[in-house]
Order: C-alpha cells, then sequence, then structure tokens
C-alpha cells in the first residue's frame, strides 16, 4: 500500500488539528500511526478514511487522491472498513444484522448471501454463538470483534481502526490483537492508531510518529525501533517503554 | 403501618398486596353505591338518549384515529423540518411549534373555526380534524425531535463510516432507535389527544361530549350523563396508558 501526503491541513474552529508538508510511505500490511493524545493521529486516520475533508493539500492511497466532496467520498468510504474506539456499534440491532446491513444495503447483496457471508465472518472471529445478541449483551472485546467483523464482511480494500483496543481491559485487548494479527497474517492491510507500541513493533511494517499536527518521523518498524536517532522517536520511546520491561 | 410500605429493599409480600387491592375495591364501590342510590337518578330517561351517546362516542373515536394519523405526519415532517440545514425551512417549524405551545387549544379551534375557515362552507368536523391535528402535531414534533437528537453522533458516524446514504441514515441507525425513545412519550400524547377532543364539542361537532352535554341538558340529569361520559374516555385512554407503561418497560430492558 502507498501513502502520499502533500501539504495537508486540517482545522476545527482555530485549532490546527494537522499540517504535514510532505510525506510518503509505502508498506506491505500494516501502518501504526503513534504519538501522544491529541498529536492529530486520529485526525488523520479520519481524513484517510473520507470521515473528514482537509481544508487544503492532497493525499492520495496507492497513487489516487482522496476525493473532496461527499458524493464521490462516500462511494471512496464504501470499500474501506473503519473500526472506532468506542465500537460504534447499532444498539438495536443483533450482531449478525450489524454484520448485514452494511451488506444488504450498500453492497448490494440478497440477504440470504449477506447472513451466510455474515455467519462466517462471525464464526472465524469465534462469536459463532453471538450472532442473535444486541450489542449491550456482549462484552467489550466481543463488540470490537463484531465491529471488526462488520469492517471485514465488505472485503474492504483495507482496513483503518482507531484505537481499537483502547476502551478495553488487557484480556480484551489480547482478544483483539490477536485477531488483528490474524487478518494481517491473511493480508488485509491494515492502518491503526495505537497506543499499543508492542503491538506497532509486533506487527506493523511501517511506523509513523505523529505528534503536534504533523508526521515528525515514519520508517519501517525495525529502524524506527531499533537505532532511530530522531530525538523525537528516542523521547517518545523512552516514555512509552518506560514500565514496559517490567 | 410499616407493611404497607413498597420498597425496593423490602417489597410488600402479595397478601398485603391482594388486601390492598381488596381494601381500594371496597371503597371504589362505596362511592359508587352513595353516588347511583342517591334518590331521583334519572337512569331511565338519560337511557333513552343511549343512541347519542354511541354516535357521539363512535365520532370522538373516529376523530381521534384521523387526527392522530395526520397528527404524526404533521409531526415528523415538522421535526425533520426543524432538523433541516435551510434556514428558512428551521425557521418555519419553529414559528409553528412555538405558536401551538403558546396559545390553548381552544383559541386555536376558534381561530380555526371562525377566523381561517369562517368564510368558507367546510364542514365542522373536518375543521375540528385539522385544529386538533395541527396542535397534536406540534407537541409530537417535539417528540419526535428529542427521540432523533437522542440518537448519538457516534451512530451517525458509524452510518457514514459503511457508506449509508442520509436517506438510508434515517431509515436504518436513527428512526428505530428515535421510535423506541419516543414511543412512551408518544402514547401519552395520543391519550391527550383523545381528550382534547372533548373540546371540540365547543364548535357543534356532536363527539361525545357534545352528546352527554345534549342528554343531560334534555332530561335535566348531572351524574347520570356525564359518568358515562368519564367513563367512555377510560375506556379509550386507559390501554393506551397500559401500553406506554408496557413499551416503556421494554424500551428500558432494551438500553
Amino acid at each position: 500500500m502507498k501513502l502520499e501526503i502533500h501539504q495537508l491541513t486540517k482545522t476545527f474552529g482555530t485549532h490546527r488539528a494537522l499540517q504535514i508538508p510532505e510525506f510518503a510511505c509505502e508498506f506491505n500490511r500494516c501502518l501504526a500511526l503513534v504519538g501522544p493524545s491529541g498529536g492529530g493521529k486520529s485526525t488523520l486516520l479520519r481524513i484517510i478514511g473520507g470521515l473528514e475533508i482537509p481544508e487544503s493539500g492532497t493525499l492520495s492511497v496507492d497513487g489516487v487522491h482522496l476525493p473532496r466532496s461527499e458524493g464521490p467520498l462516500r462511494e471512496y468510504r464504501r470499500h474501506i472498513g473503519f473500526v472506532f474506539q468506542g465500537f460504534n456499534l447499532f444498539p438495536h440491532l443483533t450482531a449478525v444484522q450489524n454484520v448485514t446491513l452494511p451488506l444488504t444495503e450498500v453492497h448490494g447483496l440478497d440477504a440470504r448471501e449477506a447472513r451466510k457471508r455474515a455467519d462466517q465472518v462471525l464464526e472465524r472471529f469465534g462469536l459463532g454463538g453471538h450472532g442473535q445478541k444486541t450489542p449491550g449483551q456482549l462484552s467489550g472485546g466481543q463488540r470490537q470483534r463484531v465491529a471488526i467483523a462488520r469492517a471485514v464482511a465488505i472485503q474492504p480494500r483495507f482496513l483503518l481502526l482507531d484505537e481499537p483496543t483502547s476502551a478495553l481491559d488487557p484480556e480484551m485487548t489480547v482478544e483483539v490483537l490477536e485477531l488483528l494479527e490474524e487478518l494481517r497474517e491473511q493480508g488485509v492491510a491494515l492502518i491503526l492508531v495505537t497506543h499499543e507500541i508492542g503491538f506497532a513493533r509486533h506487527a506493523a511494517d511501517h511506523v509513523a510518529l505523529v505528534a503536534d499536527g504533523n508526521i515528525a518521523f515514519g520508517a519501517t518498524a525495525e529502524e524506527f525501533f531499533g537505532n532511530s536517532s530522531d530525538p523525537e522517536v528516542r523521547r517518545f520511546l523512552a516514555k512509552t517503554l518506560k514500565f514496559a520491561s517490567i | 403501618m410499616g407493611w404497607l410500605f413498597d420498597r425496593k429493599e423490602s417489597p410488600a409480600s402479595w397478601q398485603v398486596q391482594a388486601l390492598h387491592l381488596a381494601a381500594l375495591l371496597v371503597l371504589f364501590s362505596l362511592v359508587s353505591w352513595a353516588l347511583l342510590s342517591g334518590a331521583g337518578l334519572k337512569w331511565q330517561s338519560v337511557w333513552q338518549y343511549r343512541a347519542v351517546f354511541v354516535s357521539g362516542w363512535l365520532l370522538t373515536v373516529g376523530i381521534s384515529a384521523i387526527s392522530l394519523g395526520l397528527s404524526l405526519l404533521i409531526g415528523l415532517v415538522t421535526a425533520l423540518a426543524s432538523r433541516s440545514r435551510f434556514l428558512p425551512l428551521r425557521s418555519l417549524a419553529i414559528l409553528y411549534v412555538e405558536i401551538i405551545r403558546g396559545t390553548p387549544l381552544l383559541v386555536q379551534i376558534f381561530w380555526f373555526t371562525y377566523v381561517v375557515f369562517g368564510d368558507f362552507s367546510i364542514d365542522r368536523q373536518v375543521v375540528g380534524v385539522l385544529s386538533l391535528s395541527l396542535f397534536t402535531g406540534a407537541y409530537i414534533s417535539e417528540i419526535l425531535r428529542a427521540g432523533i437528537q437522542s440518537v448519538g453522533e457516534s451512530q451517525l458516524e458509524s452510518a457514514r463510516a459503511i457508506g449509508l446514504s442520509p436517506i438510508q441514515t434515517y431509515r436504518f441507525v436513527i428512526f428505530p432507535q428515535a421510535f423506541r425513545q419516543a414511543l412512551p412519550p408518544l402514547a401519552g400524547q395520543f391519550a391527550s389527544l383523545i381528550k382534547d377532543s372533548s373540546l371540540l364539542s365547543v364548535i357543534g361537532i356532536p363527539e361525545f361530549t357534545l352528546a352527554a352535554q345534549q342528554a343531560s341538558s334534555a332530561t335535566y340529569s348531572t351524574l347520570e350523563s356525564y359518568l358515562p361520559l368519564a367513563a367512555g374516555y377510560l375506556i379509550l385512554t386507559i390501554p393506551i396508558f397500559l401500553l406506554s407503561r408496557w413499551l416503556e418497560r421494554r424500551a428500558h430492558f432494551a438500553t
């Protein structure tokens, strides 16, 4: 996957959330966006996902510029999977219905096909017996797995995940990370915003440090965690890994 | 007296509840007996007006049913208009709701009957249905608006992320959740609609209340006419309240 950014800016009111002069990276399976809270990594992910429109500049995925108006942008969003920190499942629908809704209404599958695919994906994600439950009856880890199932079932070009484990306890976090690892192995391209440095190190081929609205540093995972001489990366890693070695 | 209390941590036993119900029944019978056994009650002369009562009651049911459908439609359109990004539409919706909610229904009925439609030869019942629908529609629009607003930003975001169009978002995400929220207050509003229809008696629509008034003045009776009147409304409203309670409990479990 190829990601190129040129003179990208995004502001919310008077707050400048992003200002990235130039960035380009090519990665095989997984790009991790890491960095301090409020640094702009979620905003960047939402722009890549077509959920926010930048004020100026361009962002292209695999050589194609992202559209800037709602109509074409919606068409673009239909072919990528987006997973939110807070799951954002539809509470009035069962797990199965959450997965089939985009399949039948957006992707034109008939009800039986959609149901079959939903059952398959849920089964594969270890949710076989939970299809008829509503989100309120599921644990956090199960909800996030349903949300990922919803995103994967449409067979997206790639998957975007915005801090997918931040709302989960350690055990459930592992549940979800294992699932992501599995998807990666199967060849699903992922871009994720994460605080799980361990996971980024283990699973990402490329890592970008987003801070103060800019991509401060981007490199292969080996370089990023290995012997990066970039002072900001060193400072960030020193902080986040302070208690990790216990 | 402690046994008369029904607390969450120590609920009243079923024996106490049964005894309580029995006592209420006895009290109710005593009051009814005192009222109904009075000398000089003209049940027989009022009985002769039973056809008037029945046709009045049926007219009340009919007017309420039509107004219910119409007010739902008005309420829905107004609720959507009040959320519109097109400013004139939104202002119009807000103006309508505030004028209706700021004036008594009786005044609105006079306006529609004598001012707005005063010069037209339009059936009074149509005017009655219209004023009742416009009145209730304003309240329903507020109930629906609150229901729509209760659907969180994250839900809309999710709908956008999976690529639903705005219309699909309303249909599959917003309305199902908004209606669940709105159902209990909507049921209450429908009960109010039925009761409010009694005001249409002032413009001479022969609905239930006017029927009772006619029977009362023709037979010089009071209780004998107005007791069936109250009972006739209760027959309609109590099922709605029971339904509303049931819906409330169901919505509670769903969240």
